[in-house]
């Protein structure tokens, strides 16, 4: 069942993205940027953690998850730390993400060789 | 002796084609007129280090086959003419310091070699100059990483867009009588016709090949049915439509239309709207084109080379593409 | 030639889309992707017994490891040629996008190629990320304290 849902909402999020690729000029650059914002503001009123519950990996995985981990990360340590908890603890939740991206870019980079 | 100037047109006397050496990348081999280019390479690197580098090589390996055709050595060229698409012309002056000779860059993106034919011709033509080379060359991979996206990212591709040709082409020219001559050229005005995409290639550049197509009958004074075939550089198959319905609208006659990027790659070689590049006109009038007037096919042969003079930079500031269009005839001497 | 005719006739001719295909594709091959990640996730739960809380960003270094793997394999931007959004929209699209990069200026040295373009597609979704979320968490933090 957790397979279906996770399959069904990725696959409805990429859709979505690929009708707004066909129909606009829009570069993938320009549609993921959209969809973090997206994400980030679906955490404004808590509904993503909502998404997250139903779909697990399926809500995890689209970029709108990472806008929604920064603001998440940013809105927990206003919690403890006033205005400043926003520059403190936005990597908190993406930093896996972010530093095992760079790292792994990085290591494959020295490793292989750009084949086209 | 010197050339006659009308307009934007230049008429010779005197150029004839000594001889021609192309190289290919693998899916240019694989296309459907593989068998007429001199060597070809089974991949993006050919055993360098960069594909700059193997760009390089193969303008290099295009000049020595064109040299070894003609049965003679490099010391005997007294001028080269040519261009890529890279940035400040790397492929061609970074070889161009082996050849010992002047050297000039040209650039006027996938119609460079039409341009810098036209210029040797015009050396040839009013200098005394016994033997110039006109040669080009592009690379899949570095066009890719200078205009578009890096080479890995996995991108979907819009099916208007072309794919840039991999190849090197040089073409030998001298005052001496030969099989086949370069009888006129024109030399194109920049059309900007307002497109904005730079994945639209051939839709932007069609106007361009349709002023020049133009100016270069009415400078002549005569109408396409001169020529047996007139081809255009790297409209592609979308473009190569728009130009048709262009043509036929304005009621010009013709006998036979085609254009370089759709006859360089076959239907099912997944390469979108077909070729484009430099070297792609060059590859198809030079290669398959010069081997067939040469077995007598074609008699007269017009090719519009296109270009479209776009920047990564430009276009992100939201400008127009602007686009060019040289055109030069081939002849078989009576 | 009139620039409103020109391109009405190059409206006309042009290559129809195919955004019924492209778009099943982009579904399958996306939710494909959260097959996978969920397969991974239910991996870490039940068999290593980590917390579901923890378990969803190993899930994630596991994916975004992949991505550079099969990026480096120079097999990713084949798949992502058929699945256009598919491949783009989730995570393993930006470990996509920043190991191509690092992968073109591989050539041109470790610092200056390498490091120095890893961001060059990457960078404008965690700035549009950062940016968003300083914003949209600003905005909570203040309306906080009215409620």
């Amino acid at each position: 069942m957790n397979y279906i849902m996770s399959f069904l909402f990725c696959g409805f999020v990429c859709a979505v993205a690929q009708l707004i690729y066909e129909y606009t000029k829009l570069t993938p650059g320009h549609i993921t940027c959209s969809f973090v914002v997206v994400g980030a503001f679906l955490d404004l009123f808590h509904f993503y953690d909502q998404l997250i519950k139903i779909f697990h990996a399926g809500a995890m995985l689209p970029i709108t998850s990472f806008g929604h981990s920064l603001m998440h990360g940013a809105m927990h340590m206003t919690k403890e730390y006033g205005v400043f908890g926003l520059a403190m603890g936005m990597f908190d939740l993406t930093a896996a993400g972010i530093s095992s991206a760079i790292l792994f870019a990085f290591f494959v980079a020295v490793i292989f060789k750009s084949r086209s | 002796m010197s050339s006659h100037f009308l307009s934007n047109s230049f008429v010779f006397d005197h150029v004839y084609v000594e001889s021609v050496g192309t190289t290919a990348g693998l899916l240019e081999y694989q296309g459907p007129l593989g068998s007429y280019f001199d060597k070809y390479y089974l991949d993006h690197y050919h055993g360098n280090d960069s594909y700059e580098l193997a760009e390089i090589e193969m303008l290099s390996d295009a000049i020595f086959c064109c040299l070894n055709k003609a049965k003679i050595k490099k010391e005997d060229v007294d001028i080269y003419f040519g261009g890529d698409l890279n940035n400040q012309l790397t492929a061609c002056y970074y070889h161009a310091f082996y050849l010992k000779k002047p050297f000039i860059g040209l650039y006027s993106a996938c119609a460079t070699m039409a341009l810098a034919i036209g210029q040797a011709s015009l050396m040839i033509e009013n200098h005394n100059i016994e033997r110039a080379i006109a040669c080009t060359v592009s690379h899949n991979a570095t066009a890719e990483r200078q205009f578009r996206y890096p080479l890995e990212y996995g991108i979907q591709r819009k099916n208007t867009m072309t794919f840039t040709a991999t190849g090197g082409c040089a073409v030998s020219l001298t005052p001496h009588r030969s099989p086949i001559k370069i009888a006129s050229m024109t030399l194109g005005r920049v059309v900007d016709m307002n497109q904005y995409d730079a994945n639209d290639m051939g839709r932007a550049m069609a106007p361009a090949a349709y002023d020049t197509y133009k100016q270069h009958m009415k400078d002549l004074n005569i109408d396409g049915r001169y020529y047996d075939l007139i081809l255009t550089g790297d409209l592609s198959n979308y473009g190569k439509s728009i130009m048709e319905r262009l043509l036929k609208d304005s009621q010009q006659k013709y006998k036979v239309y085609d254009d370089c990027g759709a006859l360089l790659y076959s239907q099912d070689q997944n390469v979108y709207q077909g070729g484009s590049g430099p070297v792609c006109s060059a590859l198809v009038s030079f290669g398959y084109i010069y081997q067939e007037m040469l077995k007598g096919k074609y008699q007269k042969v017009l090719i519009l080379a296109t270009g479209a003079l776009l920047s990564p930079v430009m276009t992100n500031q939201k400008l127009s593409i602007p686009c060019v269009c040289h055109a030069f005839a081939l002849e078989v001497t009576q | 030639m009139d620039e409103k005719k020109y391109n009405q006739i190059a409206e006309e001719l042009k290559p129809k889309k195919q955004v019924f295909k492209h778009t099943l594709y982009a579904f399958l091959i996306g939710g494909a992707i959260g097959a996978i990640g969920e397969f991974f996730l239910e991996l870490y739960q039940n068999l290593f017994s980590i917390s579901e809380k923890d378990a969803g960003p190993i899930m994630i270094i596991t994916l975004v490891l992949i991505a550079a793997i099969l990026t480096g394999l120079g097999i990713y931007d084949r798949l992502g040629n058929i699945a256009g959004a598919g491949s783009f929209i989730p995570i393993t699209g930006f470990s996509n996008a920043m190991t191509s990069c690092a992968l073109d200026g591989k050539t041109e040295g470790l610092v200056t190629g390498v490091a120095a373009n890893i961001f060059k597609l990457g960078g404008a979704v965690i700035t549009f990320g950062i940016v968003a979320s300083f914003i949209l968490g600003g905005l909570r933090y203040v309306v906080s304290f009215f409620i």
